[in-house]
């Protein structure tokens, strides 16, 4: 798992995958994105707004499908960007599509306070 | 941080090309427009490849570049945006307000409209269970998960063209099924689809169903001549078939014609209420490229800026009161 100075979001991988996502004690909302994906640039900023105000409560992954496919295909993500919030190593929630802060939070809400 | 109190000048709502040339045009002529970009913001460009025909950009550039060079020229001139989705507005008089999805109430003397339109779905079984498995509406996003398989584009004028040739990167095959057998899109685009080896036509035909347990699995089809209905094995379903105004959030306060687009007077961006103005695609049902929204947008906030000058500003008793919740 690896966290750049700028921002509250983590980097997953296929590699890192089941340790940071699967065994983490804390819920981790894992967005599939691409560098080519526009949508997935909308959702991004508001993506990190979350990361660093759940901080704690919940991890915010990013996931890169283009050099991690074997998740993608795990989780049959065909459209993105897709985030699949997970709980105790189970997908509770999928969100396909860009969207906003409020519909985000009010999507994670049975989740994450 | 916006000061959610006080009473600005000029409110962008929208992020495409209308909305961020407005922002441009608005800064510029020193009006500090708060733009409210929303969730997609960009607009249609950012589900788009390549724009092969926006002047200025004689190789071509992507949409969400076209798009990041709009929303940096705003930066650059001080427009202020603003990431959030509009919930609501209060368009009537001389104090306009919008309230955003957060819940912050922000008030303006003039209000431009950009929201611009949204991809339509077909409204048939099995398309909003399946979206996202299988059922997109955004070929650039999308196409990467169907490499080597057989996946369907419905449409007829350019996007759908345009998507079914760029997904030829990557699908194994690609049917285009439409309706008619006469096509909406350009001369250019269609000759390009045609000459594509991965790509067959299915004209007359109307689709009936998207199928699959939880992933797509194949396309049920109708032929419009003989009423035969059969199933394309396809694992994708591309849906290209226009768009729709983005126009929800002010029905009901500006005037819209019948299919939901806002009416503006003549040549101008001036909608049914004084002090609104609306551009781009929520406008325009004709033209709808990046380059005439463009040129709306900017019409839009030169419209506005005349109309500041022209008509007083309401007296600010008003000013006392706190409107909205500072963060």
């Amino acid at each position: 798992m690896s966290t750049t100075a700028d921002s509250s979001t983590v980097t997953v991988s296929d590699d890192s995958f089941a340790e940071d996502v699967l065994n983490s004690s804390t819920p981790v909302l894992v967005d599939f994105w691409a560098t080519w994906c526009g949508p997935c640039k909308m959702v991004a900023p508001v993506l990190e707004e979350i990361a660093s105000e759940k901080a704690g409560r919940l991890t915010v992954a990013k996931l890169d499908v283009d050099s991690n496919p074997e998740t993608a295909r795990d989780f049959q993500v065909v459209s993105i960007p897709t985030m699949i919030l997970f709980q105790n190593g189970e997908a509770v929630k999928r969100i396909v599509g860009a969207k906003g802060k409020a519909a985000l939070l009010r999507e994670l809400g049975d989740i994450v306070s | 941080m916006t000061d959610t109190s006080s009473l600005h000048d000029v409110i962008v709502i929208g992020s495409g090309p209308a909305g961020y040339t407005a922002a441009i045009y608005a800064a510029r002529a020193n009006l500090s427009p708060v733009v409210f970009e929303g969730t997609s913001f960009g607009g249609a460009l950012m589900t788009t490849t390549e724009v092969e025909n926006f002047p200025g950009f004689k190789e071509g550039i992507t949409g969400p570049e076209l798009m990041d060079e709009m929303r940096e020229q705003a930066l650059r001139f001080g427009a202020d945006l603003q990431m959030e989705d509009i919930e609501s507005v209060e368009l009537e008089g001389p104090v306009k307000t919008v309230t955003t999805a957060g819940g912050e109430v922000y008030r303006a003397r003039a209000v431009i409209l950009a929201m611009g339109a949204a991809a339509r779905y077909l409204g048939i079984p099995g398309e909003q269970e399946l979206l996202g498995r299988g059922v997109s509406a955004c070929a650039t996003c999308d196409g990467f998960f169907f490499k080597d398989q057989d996946i369907a584009v419905i449409g007829g004028g350019d996007s759908a063209m345009e998507e079914a040739t760029f997904l030829t990167k990557f699908a194994r095959s690609v049917t285009i099924v439409h309706r008619r057998d006469e096509f909406r899109a350009s001369r250019i685009m269609l000759d390009r689809a045609k000459a594509n080896d991965k790509i067959t036509f299915l004209t007359n035909t109307a689709v009936v169903s998207v199928e699959g347990e939880g992933i797509v699995s194949g396309l049920r089809v109708r032929s419009t001549e003989t009423d035969e209905e059969s199933v394309l094995p396809v694992t994708g379903v591309f849906v290209a078939i226009g768009h729709d105004p983005r126009s929800t959030l002010v029905r009901g306060a500006v005037d819209l014609d019948s299919d939901g687009y806002v009416l503006v007077q003549g040549r101008t961006t001036a909608t049914s209420l004084e002090g609104v103005f609306a551009a781009g695609d929520l406008v325009d049902h004709t033209y709808r490229q990046a380059i005439t929204a463009a040129g709306m947008g900017c019409s839009a906030a030169i419209d506005a800026e005349r109309w500041l000058t022209d008509t007083e500003a309401p007296a600010e008793g008003a000013e006392t009161e706190m409107i909205g919740a500072p963060r």
